[in-house]
């Protein structure tokens, strides 16, 4: 399917180069339906491969990338549906949502996130499975999972260690707080840094540039080095399965959805 | 070295110009909050400008609780 608009998200393939727009008010936050969509998503990535060089991830939205799992809808569930029920449907959306990133992380394209505004938690997590990440210089990123008493689940930690040094790494998630897109790009997190209101425009010079190389050449490269932490990414999901049933997460929950602090997003 | 006095007014001429209100009409007092009507996510795009402007980096977890010009920028001399 070379394109599709969905209520979240929506595609289009042009000149060997795919876009996925993240496009659901109020920050791409993603839950059932997006994630429905991302499915849907890759199973055309797979499809339009051997004809694609490279594949952007953008934002329509203007507050940014994406504020990351719908929270809202979370605890919305947890509130209807049976404890047992809830846990394992959780387990569910973990082990489809590791599939989509997977999917992503070792596609035989050039990925490539275009970041600006709020990229936390899951839409960071999103970004982390790309190859590339160009943020302008308005961009923000934050893993604030530790509020709920959660990690992140969805292939944070695994692909952060991949890429970068445990100490930033521990910072970022023990202290929760978000980092401005120039201290990303001084720890080698982004990759190429745009000026504001740009990171579309310079995800897609970088896609331009990616055309004119071999699909073989460019796939073995890519293969060669970024291997997938399987290992660790199904010992995430036991972690954060087995953190999601202690009380403090719904007490979270419940803090964020029920908050009028002005503030919520922050730690 | 900038005084917390030129760097509260460096902030409010900086949020009057991020959120296009007149310059003038912030105050070292004014909850900005209250003042800009801004929500959490408009709050972070403060601190990037700030951080940015200031080359400075000021943990999110610094301004909760923080809804004044002056404070903010008090916190802000601490990283400078």
């Amino acid at each position: 399917m070379k394109a599709f608009t969905g209520a979240m998200l929506r595609w289009e393939w042009r000149d060997r180069v795919l876009e996925l727009t993240l496009d659901h008010e109020p920050a791409n936050e993603i839950g059932l339906a997006a994630l429905g969509e991302l499915e849907k998503f890759i199973t055309a990535l797979d499809a339009l491969s051997p004809d694609t060089s490279a594949c952007i991830f953008a934002s329509a939205q203007r507050r940014g990338f994406s504020a990351g799992a719908d929270l809202r809808e979370l605890y919305r569930l947890a509130a209807v549906m049976p404890e047992k029920e809830f846990h394992t449907g959780a387990r569910e959306f973990l082990e489809r949502m590791h599939r989509v990133m997977n999917a992503i992380d070792a596609a035989p394209v050039v990925t490539i996130a275009a970041v600006h505004g709020v990229c936390f938690g899951g839409g960071f997590e999103l970004a982390l499975a790309c190859d590339i990440i160009v943020a302008d210089k308005m961009a923000r990123f934050a893993f604030p999972e530790l509020r709920l008493g959660l990690i992140p689940g969805w292939g944070g930690i695994p692909r952060l260690k991949r890429d970068l040094g445990n100490a930033f790494i521990r910072d970022l998630l023990l202290t929760g707080r978000s980092v401005s897109a120039a201290r990303a790009h001084a720890v080698g997190l982004v990759a190429q840094l745009a000026a504001e209101g740009e990171s579309l425009r310079v995800a897609r010079a970088t896609a331009e540039q990616i055309r004119k190389f071999d699909p073989g050449a460019r796939a073995a490269a890519k293969k060669f080095v970024k291997p997938i932490p399987c290992e660790e990414l199904r010992r995430e999901i036991e972690i954060f399965c087995e953190l999601l049933r202690q009380p403090a997460v719904m007490a979270g929950l419940k803090k964020f959805v029920e908050s009028t602090d002005a503030m919520p997003y922050l730690p | 070295m900038r005084t917390l006095e030129q760097t509260t007014k460096e902030v409010l001429e900086l949020a009057s110009r991020h959120f296009n209100v007149q310059p003038g009409s912030l105050t070292p007092e004014d909850d900005f909050f209250k003042k800009l009507g801004i929500d959490s996510l408009q709050a972070l795009e403060l601190l990037t400008r700030l951080e940015n402007h200031f080359g400075i980096e000021l943990p999110d977890y610094e301004m909760q609780g923080v809804s004044d010009f002056r404070t903010l920028a008090d916190r802000i001399q601490t990283r400078l």
